[in-house]
């Protein structure tokens, strides 16, 4: 009994944290809206209706969310093996090339090939540029920040600098169009489809700007399937055990060099999910600014969520929901670029309030022993 | 032959005087940090808003040195946030500074359409007077860089202040039975890397153009990182680093070369630094305290 009251205690204190530091972040977010002499409820009202005004505005917070509850994913996970992963741009940018070069170049399979094949090519793909560092930290003893920070730009100028270059079929700085059999189900085509149509709302998705994708359940399948092996799983254990002290897991017969090695692969695959599904399903090809820094908010989006592949969940919303609610406050004069602010302000306070927790942690230590 | 001929022809040599300039001393602000126990992933951030800063200052006052104390400032400003964050309340620092790198992208998005009401590049501000050099134009601060190079050397291994800082780094726990105050030090080592790098991004916007444009510093901390990380945290090799890479952007920028696509070159010197730090050519080790908040009282 006691144990669960422990466990809801820490999930409490963990919730409470996030929400304030979403708080004290909106509320110095106002600061810099005063700048540009407009109110700030104006701003945050402009804000919340284009991100939930509408069910058009919901569900193109959810299709904003997919690629950061991904990326928020990707860096979740390493994590908990004690690994900081952001490195995620580039595997995102691997990716999502992958995909893209694969939808175009064949033009002959049935989508039940064509699309698995794109999906599965872009994650490998991005799984290596994940395992890659791990492996130079595991084998070579590289620390993965600096080694996914030189893979982020190599990345960049493998992908968007010479890929594009040598693919490119228009003016356009992209890929040439994948084919209609690499693309992701889109729901504002929900229509085309005899069996879906008879869905009660289908008709309420059937809006050109809509821009919801089947990716949005593929990151949440992610999530639950990353939940899973992070707590119920040997290999999850083993990857916690190795986060939480490696020597002790050595010592406890873990072999922590499989572990760092797993969790990176498994992390880049997943943020290469991430630029597949920008690929397939957003842009349709793969262009230049597509990354849009998903690999850097998903670090933000990690934290809030406490690295709990749920709490991302919850991460990626807020963040989406950002994003989108964004381009409102753009409408109406504010610059959108408060948004990045706010998010750069949620990163500070999470990890300055970590140290709150800490805090929290030494106090009942000592009240222990009283 | 051709190639070669443009590679090594001196203006070619001269322009990478040029282009390693910011990675000099964003650099050099990285050995500070680092030695002194404190991860600095945020050189990137402060680079562009001392970029920024310095074409506001110009801007505002019309003269450019008044831009290069702005950058200085900015960049300070913003260590003293990574500084205060990590040093003083010990947070993680890759998060902090990641943070910071997204602060500072937002924040120079923000306030040039707040303060020039543009959104992609500021209007050409006064820039500072060049000097030409065999043809080629360098600007105060490559001789200022040049210059820092062996003072920041002097200051390591010569001084004092700068054994303490590397004994801090090393072993903070040591340097802190012996009376030195550890987190005091990690606080002014980190506003020495911010003003540094400040000073690089003025490189960008006043000294190398005339302008600030949005994401100017193009991730050029990080290869100022990489060539820290590549001079194996000693500013002669920081320096012969930087050097290298600024050679190579130069090539990228002038040269054509028949079979390496020269969007390829660009990454050079991050597959240079993968390859040093994977130990194939001599091992580069980071000061061993590196990363780690200190605590006192905890060995």
């Amino acid at each position: 009994m006691n144990k669960y009251s422990n466990k809801i205690r820490s999930i409490l204190i963990d919730l409470g944290l996030s929400l304030l530091s979403i708080i004290v972040a909106l509320i110095v977010g106002t600061l810099f809206i005063y700048l540009t002499d407009k109110s700030p409820i104006d701003a945050y009202s402009a804000l919340y209706i284009g991100a939930f005004g509408s069910f058009r505005a919901i569900a193109n917070t959810l299709w904003r969310s997919t690629p950061l509850i991904l990326t928020g994913l990707a860096v979740a996970l390493p994590f908990r093996a004690g690994l900081f992963n952001i490195g995620a741009e580039g595997q995102l940018l691997m990716g999502g090339f992958t995909a893209g070069v694969v939808g175009f170049y064949f033009t002959s399979l049935p989508t039940f090939i064509h699309l698995p094949f794109a999906i599965i090519a872009g994650m490998f793909v991005g799984g290596l540029w994940g395992g890659l560092p791990g492996l130079l930290k595991a084998k070579m003893d590289v620390h993965e920040v600096i080694a996914t920070i030189m893979l982020n730009h190599i990345a960049i100028a493998l992908t968007i600098n010479y890929g594009i270059n040598i693919f490119r079929d228009t003016g356009r700085p992209a890929t040439p169009k994948i084919m209609e059999s690499a693309s992701m189900f889109n729901f504002k085509n929900i229509m085309d489809y005899p069996l879906l149509s008879n869905l009660p709302f289908a008709e309420l998705f059937a809006q050109p700007a809509i821009r919801l994708h089947i990716n949005f359940f593929l990151a949440l399948i992610a999530a639950v399937i990353l939940w899973y092996l992070l707590f119920k799983t040997t290999l999850g254990y083993e990857m916690r055990a190795v986060g939480f002290n490696p020597d002790g897991a050595e010592y406890g017969g873990i072999n922590a060099s499989k572990g760092i090695i797993t969790a990176m692969f498994i992390s880049g695959a997943v943020a290469g999910l991430a630029g597949v599904g920008e690929v397939l399903g957003t842009h349709l090809s793969f262009i230049n600014g597509m990354d849009a820094g998903y690999g850097f908010t998903g670090i933000a989006v990690a934290l809030i969520g406490q690295t709990h592949p749920i709490g991302v969940i919850l991460g990626g919303l807020l963040f989406g929901a950002l994003a989108q609610g964004g381009l409102e406050m753009q409408f109406s004069g504010i610059p959108s670029e408060i948004v990045m602010l706010i998010q750069a302000l949620v990163i500070f306070f999470v990890a300055a309030l970590q140290v709150f927790k800490v805090y929290l942690a030494k106090r009942k230590a000592k009240g222990g022993v009283e | 032959m051709d190639i070669l001929r443009q590679i090594f022809s001196l203006s070619l040599i001269l322009a990478s005087f040029r282009f390693a300039t910011p990675l000099i001393l964003a650099a050099l602000g990285g050995i500070f940090s680092e030695r002194s126990g404190v991860v600095n992933i945020a050189l990137e951030g402060m680079m562009l808003i001392g970029a920024f800063a310095a074409v506001y200052g110009s801007a505002s006052t019309g003269n450019p040195w008044i831009g290069v104390l702005y950058s200085m400032i900015a960049g300070l400003s913003f260590a003293a946030i990574l500084a205060l964050v990590c040093v003083t309340f010990k947070a993680n620092q890759i998060v902090v500074a990641t943070g910071i790198n997204i602060f500072a992208s937002g924040i120079t998005i923000f306030l040039l359409q707040v303060l020039f009401g543009v959104k992609g590049t500021s209007p050409i501000v006064n820039r500072l007077p060049a000097f030409r050099v065999l043809g080629v134009r360098f600007n105060p601060i490559t001789y200022i860089a040049l210059i820092l190079v062996p003072v920041v050397w002097f200051i390591f291994f010569k001084t004092h202040w700068g054994l303490r800082i590397r004994s801090i780094g090393e072993h903070p726990a040591a340097a802190d039975t012996l009376g030195i105050n550890v987190n005091r030090w990690r606080f002014v080592s980190v506003l020495i890397s911010g003003v540094l790098a400040g000073l690089a991004g003025a490189h960008l916007s006043i000294g190398d153009g005339s302008a600030f444009v949005r994401e100017m510093s193009a991730g050029r901390g990080f290869i100022a990182l990489a060539a820290m990380i590549f001079g194996k945290w000693h500013p002669f090799g920081a320096f012969g680093a930087a050097m290298l890479f600024g050679f190579a952007e130069a090539i990228a920028v002038r040269v054509d070369f028949p079979f390496i696509p020269s969007e390829l070159i660009s990454a050079i010197p991050y597959v240079l630094t993968l390859v040093v730090l994977a130990g194939f050519f001599g091992k580069s080790t980071p000061p061993a305290a590196s990363g780690e908040p200190y605590y006192k009282g905890e060995k």
